[in-house]
């Protein structure tokens, strides 16, 4: 029992650590003490929390290199942005309408994700990774290629294949409203995200993921990462829980990508490329493979942290660069790694001295 | 007449690809790594070359090789200070680094040369006949499929004629055995970025002849592609970096000319995932089955 | 030592099993089983018979295709000869999943384990397929949640018992010295419930006393739960000491089937294992 006791111990306290950073900031905020563009951030870094606790499920517990996870945000956001743009009429209450965005996006990256998952996970290492890369690319070429506008007979979608179709081939009825313009993007969004929402968004995904690595679930998904072989010769459905945690990531993205398309008044799909794929793979990576509560940290401090560097100007995504580089170097030095297991040794023993006593 | 001039275009893109895919391939080979600052590498030699045309009014005949030179002391400059000392670690720590390494690049690039694209100026200076630009042909064209080739050959013939071709080959089999058969990994990979980078400042040089607008992004999607193209062929095979990039170069141009000019990029991809599925390994790559 | 004293009689389908189980139906029996790679014959006419509740023994020099053999029983590699009878039924559409939950489980020559987790979810993986939940019931901790793993818990505790290794249930998989890791190997299979256990050389790196240990616990395990034991292994002590079949591989083939008596006398397996003595006869 003691296992499951000290689990459940460091699953509570990111729990707690989120809370209590949620509720300073938002007092901080309430109060206006937080400058503008640090007010600005705080839903966009819960999403890209969200984000990487997410991908963690898939590039740390499965073990999977996924280089598109942007891409399934990108299909959250703009389905989100539609089901919240579009149910205005119907459904008057923000918050309300904000939570079925969330689902809605979150349901539509999900099957984004299985109709991904299911041919991508038979390949290995390296290939897949550039499969997923690719899906990224496609579902951002696809998306540029959309155009979405809606009246009283409902959602009227049209596909730009040729590029040269436009918002006038929607055939809206007077009083329709074009949502999204194809390469524009969409435009004229009512921002609905809020600083609430975003710490709610977070704890769901944490508590899913995490829950879901305590139990039988996220065992499986890990015995497979550890050893593939092992875990067929002892039951274990490879494919089943791969994409178990492929679809669950997805989903999880798409209802963070639908907060983040609903915190801003226009949105281009070009905002969820490559670079913002490898973006959230370094929150993960940087935060620590297969550990959550690192990737929540992970996230928001390298999130502000071009904004910190905003003093140096032009110097500051350089500077990013080089952090990046040394952090990397300097974590997988092994003499860095003694000496920091000795620290922890001896600060281990310190506290256990001051127990005794 | 007007396909035949798709075919031309899609063969000398898809040679600029190869030639990346080269570098691509022969890193991962030997190193086992995804270099994603390979394509910024790429900027850097175009930047070179321009820098030596334009400012010092340098020949193409001088500017190109100083472009090369830069560019290989710079891969062997990144991977002896920030790719050899993570050997040990793992992959996923190899490639936030690289990308830290790409991020550097482009950024630095930005500082030095700002963020406004530079026109480069073709380093091709002869005239073809107007029976042959009729035809689609461009001089630049014929420049970049003859590097292509050359540069395939004579990498092949380095891989398995010479001395350090074939220590490279070792490395690539297995490092442990290669280091107790006497072969100096660390050097052999060294040579192996120094040639990859010397490649990928060739086809910056040619890609900026070919579309003459030159930023400090101008290597990422380029990157990208020959990646795809390397892993299209088989990573880690030179005949099949070729043929990767080749096929993806006449795919890229074809879909743009024949299906749509938005999707062309989603069907090149398209492309990539159904040849995976049907050839995991790629389409000249070797499978090799886990033992139990 | 009573064990080793079990006649063994023939069965009408060519093999041998001991005399208790000849009343119920073998466990395993492979008829004319073989396996090409490139033409190259690994496994050729392989015929073998597992009784209910026998320790058979399958030894062989290195590359005779004792490992083989084990990846083919568990469908790691589907066999292009002959077929495969587990419990009856023939396993030839089956995957090593599928066998699994037939019933075979096995350890590996090369330790297999999922070493980044703790010794007890090690365990509690095997027991999944008789005691799961859903992944939602999982992620809402539902009752069953919490009525699941409080069973896998304690009996995961029990397994490990066995070995008397219940004590390191919380420490990784991976940081276990060598002869734990090949017990927890064991102990993951047997999880899993089967009714024959495959083990692919489990003394391998064990001293004298912990291979002594080793087979008096295997044969706790065939008497605690009734089952089969295939096992592969170098040391002749440990097979002739707990082996009630014994069949012997040579290039692929079978050599020699009988009891340990019976196969130390044996010319052929002599020859086998010490080369053709020359002279030896004149």
């Amino acid at each position: 029992m003691k296992g499951l006791k000290k689990t459940m111990r460091v699953d509570f306290a990111t729990y707690i650590g989120v809370t209590v950073a949620f509720v300073v900031m938002y007092l901080l905020q309430l109060g206006g003490h937080l400058s503008n563009s640090l007010s600005g951030q705080m839903v966009p870094i819960c999403c890209f929390v969200s984000m990487a606790v997410s991908l963690n499920l898939v590039v740390g517990i499965s073990g999977e290199l996924s280089l598109g996870h942007a891409g399934f945000m990108s299909v959250g956001a703009f389905s989100g942005v539609i089901a919240g743009m579009s149910l205005a009429d119907v459904i008057p209450s923000v918050p309300v309408r904000l939570a079925i965005a969330l689902v809605v996006g979150a349901f539509f990256a999900a099957i984004a994700g299985f109709i991904v998952g299911v041919p991508v996970l038979r390949l290995r290492g390296d290939y897949l990774a550039i499969v997923t890369l690719a899906f990224g690319q496609i579902i951002k070429d696809l998306i540029n290629c959309l155009i979405v506008g809606y009246d009283s007979h409902g959602l009227h979608i049209v596909f730009n294949v040729s590029g040269l179709k436009s918002v006038t081939d929607l055939h809206l009825e007077e009083g329709g409203k074009a949502i999204i313009k194809g390469a524009q993007g969409a435009v004229g969004v009512t921002k609905m995200a809020s600083f609430p929402a975003g710490y709610i968004l977070v704890m769901i995904t944490l508590i899913i993921v995490l829950n879901m690595v305590r139990s039988s679930t996220g065992r499986s998904i890990m015995a497979i990462r550890d050893n593939r072989i092992a875990a067929e010769s002892v039951g274990i459905n490879v494919t089943k829980y791969k994409l178990i945690a492929f679809v669950s990531s997805a989903a999880l993205a798409g209802a963070a990508g639908a907060l983040y398309g609903l915190n801003y008044g226009s949105l281009v799909s070009s905002r969820f490329d490559f670079n913002t794929s490898i973006l959230i793979l370094v929150y993960v990576v940087l935060g620590g493979l297969g550990n959550i509560w690192g990737s929540v940290i992970g996230a928001t401090v390298l999130y502000i942290l071009p904004e910190m560097l905003r003093s140096f100007s032009n110097y500051r995504m350089l500077i990013y660069a080089v952090v990046l580089i040394l952090v990397m170097l300097l974590t997988n030095n092994e003499q860095f790694k003694q000496w920091r297991e000795n620290m922890a040794e001896k600060l281990g023993r310190g506290k256990r001295a001051e127990g005794g006593v | 007449m007007v396909f035949f001039s798709y075919l031309i275009s899609g063969i000398s893109l898809g040679s600029v690809y190869a030639i990346i895919a080269l570098g691509y391939t022969m890193v991962y080979g030997i190193a086992k790594m995804l270099n994603f600052a390979h394509g910024d590498v790429i900027m850097v030699g175009g930047y070179v070359c321009y820098c030596a045309l334009s400012y010092l009014h340098l020949p193409a005949i001088v500017s190109v090789p100083l472009a090369m030179i830069a560019c290989t002391v710079l891969g062997v400059v990144i991977e002896g200070l920030a790719y050899r000392p993570l050997r040990q670690a793992g992959s996923l720590a190899v490639l936030i680094t690289a990308i830290g390494v790409s991020y550097f690049l482009q950024n630095g690039a930005q500082l030095i040369w700002s963020a406004t694209p530079k026109n480069f100026a073709s380093v091709v200076h002869f005239d073809l006949p107007s029976s042959l630009t009729s035809l689609g042909l461009s001089s630049e064209a014929i420049v970049t499929v003859g590097a292509c080739i050359v540069i395939m050959i004579a990498l092949t013939t380095f891989v398995n004629k010479t001395k350090l071709g074939k220590a490279m080959r070792c490395c690539s089999e297995d490092k442990g055995a290669a280091q107790i058969m006497g072969i100096n990994v660390n050097r052999t990979i060294s040579m192996t970025f120094a040639i990859g980078s010397a490649l990928a400042a060739v086809a910056g040089v040619l890609l900026c002849s070919a579309y003459p607008t030159l930023q400090p992004t101008t290597g990422s999607m380029p990157g990208i592609k020959a990646f795809t193209a390397a892993v299209f062929g088989g990573i880690g095979s030179i005949p099949g970096a070729f043929l990767g990039g080749l096929l993806l170069g006449v795919i890229e141009a074809m879909a743009k000319a024949y299906i749509s000019t938005n999707l062309a990029n989603t069907i090149v991809f398209a492309v990539l995932i159904i040849v995976l599925l049907v050839r995991p390994t790629g389409l000249l790559g070797k499978y090799a089955p886990e033992k139990v | 030592m009573s064990q080793q004293k079990t006649r063994m009689v023939p069965l009408p389908s060519e093999g041998i099993i001991p005399e208790r189980d000849a009343g119920s139906m073998p466990v395993l029996e492979c008829r004319h089983l073989g396996i090409e790679f490139g033409g190259l014959k690994a496994v050729d006419d392989f015929n073998l018979t597992v009784g209910k509740t026998e320790i058979a023994g399958l030894i062989g020099p290195n590359g005779a295709g004792k490992t083989t053999i084990f990846n083919l029983l568990t469908k790691v590699y589907q066999p292009t000869h002959g077929t495969i009878l587990f419990d009856g039924k023939e396993t030839s559409g089956m995957n090593t999943v599928q066998v699994n939950r037939a019933g075979i489980a096995r350890t590996f020559q090369n330790i297999r384990l999922f070493s980044t987790l703790s010794v007890e979810d090690n365990v509690k993986i095997g027991l999944q397929g008789s005691m799961s939940y859903s992944a939602l019931t999982g992620i809402l901790r539902l009752p069953g949640y919490w009525k699941n793993e409080k069973r896998m818990h304690e009996r995961a505790l029990e397994l490990l018992s066995i070995f008397d290794m219940q004590d390191l249930a919380n420490h990784i998989a991976g940081s276990l010295p060598y002869g734990a890791q090949r017990r927890l190997e064991i102990v993951r299979a047997l999880a899993t419930s089967p009714k024959l256990l495959l083990l692919d050389e489990p003394a391998a790196g064990m001293n004298p006393s912990e291979t002594a240990e080793l087979m008096s616990n295997i044969r706790k395990i065939r008497d605690t739960f009734q089952i089969a034991v295939l096992l592969i292994e170098h040391d002749m002590k440990l097979v002739m000491g707990i082996c009630e079949g014994i069949a012997v591989l040579n290039y692929g083939r079978l050599i020699a089937k009988g009891t340990p008596e019976e196969i130390q006398k044996n010319p052929v397996v002599i020859e086998a294992y010490l080369g053709k003595q020359k002279g030896a006869d004149a």
